[in-house]
């Protein structure tokens, strides 16, 4: 299956892709409208650290996944592909998930009441990684590495 | 003749049925629960009262679970006794089930200590089960006072779920303050004063119930006296070890098994809150009872059953808990040195020890907890990561390159 994969030596912090990731899952197709003046809620999240390190951080779509495991509602599963979803409408917030991950990509959503977590944009309008297919690096590539 | 016999319907026994069905598509699977209803998240029981759930989307799995993983299931049976020697199990219906593989998943039951006077109230209740969250929802009237004995997680949890229905809820627990298996005292004490203020809950703490005197009224050890119109004792909880006990298999307050989930009785495997775990945090065997570890040690014992090899022996006392949008989320075991952080709305304690994190509390602010978790999981190296990066915030940026190369370069 195809995920997610970071190449941390060309990522330039630039954050793009936390608002590609906001743009793609607000339902909307003006991005302005869709993002200006207001906070965001991306499923992906860039990490800046010491001596100009910066990567960018989403769900690593595991092989024996700890969320799944450990959900309190059975909201979490593994498709037949592999890909780790939420069903939100099962979710109840407990957040048990966000203690389990080890890094840190799933988390509460906009208002709080719910776990989010990347999807890959299958769920969306765009129907591939949306941030991947806009970063100005290719710092983060979508790739089938086994 | 089924192969695998599982005695449960919950969390452990469904873990165990899906590894299991990861090894061995066809082997016949017997599921026998005396809960009669579809496979549900126990922990939900409050989220139903709460109105953030409801029994349909309570069900731990698809609709179809049973039959695309070729279960058979007994529901509203009960296992009376092993026969160990002869492979066996009796039901309740008077049946004999002969099994291959057993794996016991009973988890655990109220317990309710002896309270002089208890027999006369006719409105006690516990909150273990969907039908008792059925019960107390059917119910519970608007004008009523109820009475929770037991400031614990599921005394605090059936609290959220009852508060906005009843008129008013007092909490009484013979422990001086709330949620002691999961909180210091003043992470309790923050908590405590968020239910008082937004919520309007009386604690009576450090006191308890010395004698019911009539159908609604108690006199507390201090002397003080209160009426109610429901009580729930939320007191504590016994795993279900007789079954195994009664036929000769070890246990020491849980059922005891090796980090494969077999208990000492020959094919016979237990699995969650009714079987000890090995806590890595304090270094000693007790029963955890959480639902991710129910998980863990259900497909555990699943891989084994089926003739695979899997081995859980590194378990972590860990728990997320909201009450009423605070959400808290702790792990391990509060010992040792104390990185802190308190502001408005926000708790956060690290413990730290022999260059490993022994524990932590976050109350108000959890984003990424589990990257903390994972450090105790791990018991990784303090030095080897930046601690000063992490007592700050959890992050992957504190790790070595070579970490996150492993992690976020190739499948995990
Ligand atoms: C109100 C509440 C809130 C909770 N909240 C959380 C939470 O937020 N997070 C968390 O991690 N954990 C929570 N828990 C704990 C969690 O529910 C348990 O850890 C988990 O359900 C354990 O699963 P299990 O499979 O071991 O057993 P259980 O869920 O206890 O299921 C055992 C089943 O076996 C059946 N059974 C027992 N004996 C027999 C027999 N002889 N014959 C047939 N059937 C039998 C029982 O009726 C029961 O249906 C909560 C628990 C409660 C009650
Ligand atoms: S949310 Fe975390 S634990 Fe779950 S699949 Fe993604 S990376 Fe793995
Ligand atoms: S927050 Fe939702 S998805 Fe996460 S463990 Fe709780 S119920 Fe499951």
């Amino acid at each position: 299956m195809k995920r997610i994969y970071v190449n941390e030596k060309w990522c330039l912090g630039c954050h793009l892709c936390e608002y590609e990731c906001a743009f793609a899952n607000s339902g909307m197709t003006d991005m302005a409208k869709a993002l200006k003046g207001k906070e965001i809620h991306p499923k992906i999240r860039v990490e800046d650290g010491a001596d100009g390190i910066h990567f960018a951080v989403n769900c690593r779509h595991c092989s024996d996944p700890i969320c799944v495991r450990s959900c309190i509602a059975g909201a979490l599963s593994r498709n037949a592909d592999g890909m780790v979803e939420i069903d939100k409408n099962k979710c109840v917030g407990c957040f048990t998930c966000v203690l389990v991950c080890p890094y840190g990509a799933i988390m509460p959503d906009a208002d709080g009441h719910a776990a989010q977590k990347c999807e890959l944009c299958t769920r969306n309008l765009c129907g591939e990684p949306n941030c991947v297919a806009h970063c100005p690096n290719r710092a983060i590539v979508y790739e089938d590495r086994g | 003749m089924a192969k695998y016999v599982i005695i449960g319907n919950s969390t452990a026994a469904v873990n165990c049925v899906e590894s299991i069905r990861s090894i061995d598509r066809e082997g016949d699977i017997l599921l026998v629960s005396d809960e009669k209803h579809f496979t549900y998240g126990r922990p939900l029981i409050s989220y139903l009262l709460y109105g953030k759930t409801d029994p349909e989307r309570m069900k731990y799995r698809p609709d179809d679970w049973y039959e695309v993983n070729k279960v058979q299931f007994k529901a509203g049976v009960r296992a009376t006794k092993i026969d160990a020697k002869k492979k066996n199990i009796e039901l309740s219906t008077g049946e004999k089930v002969p099994y291959e593989k057993l794996l016991v998943a009973t988890g655990s039951r109220p317990f309710v200590p002896p309270m002089p006077g208890l027999e006369q109230v006719k409105e006690q209740y516990s909150f273990m089960t969907m039908d008792d969250a059925l019960k107390i929802g059917k119910t519970f009237q608007k004008e009523d006072n109820v009475l929770i004995i037991g400031a614990g997680l599921i005394g605090l949890k059936c609290l959220e779920g009852i508060r906005g229905r009843v008129r008013k809820v007092t909490v009484v627990d013979m422990a001086n303050r709330i949620l002691p298996s999961i909180l210091d005292e003043e992470g309790s004490a923050i908590v405590q004063k968020y239910l008082e203020e937004k919520q309007g809950v009386e604690f009576l703490l450090g006191d308890s119930a010395a004698e019911f005197t009539g159908k609604n009224a108690v006199t507390l050890k201090s002397g003080k006296q209160l009426t109610f119109d429901r009580l729930v004792l939320a007191v504590g909880v016994r795993p279900n070890v007789e079954l195994v006990q009664d036929a000769g298999g070890e246990c020491n307050r849980g059922i005891c098994t090796d980090g494969t989930g077999k208990t000492s009785l020959p094919d016979v495997y237990a699995a969650g809150d009714c079987a000890l775990s090995h806590d890595i945090a304090a270094g000693v065997d007790r029963v955890l009872a959480l639902l991710p570890n129910a998980a863990l040690q259900g497909r555990t014992a699943g891989i084994n059953m089926a003739g695979g090899t899997a081995v859980f022996d590194k378990a972590v006392p860990m728990n997320a808990m909201g009450l009423f949008d605070l959400h808290m989320i702790t792990a391990g075991v509060y010992e040792g040195e104390c990185y802190e952080e308190k502001a408005d709305g926000k708790y956060k304690k690290l413990f730290y020890q022999d260059d490993r994190l022994k524990g932590f509390i976050l109350i108000g602010d959890v984003a990424r907890a589990g990257i903390y978790t994972s450090l105790l999981r791990n018991a990784t190296p303090l030095s080897s990561v930046d601690f000063e990066m992490l007592e700050k915030a959890p992050a992957l940026a504190a790790f070595s390159a070579d970490y996150r190369k492993e992690k976020l370069t190739q499948r995990v």
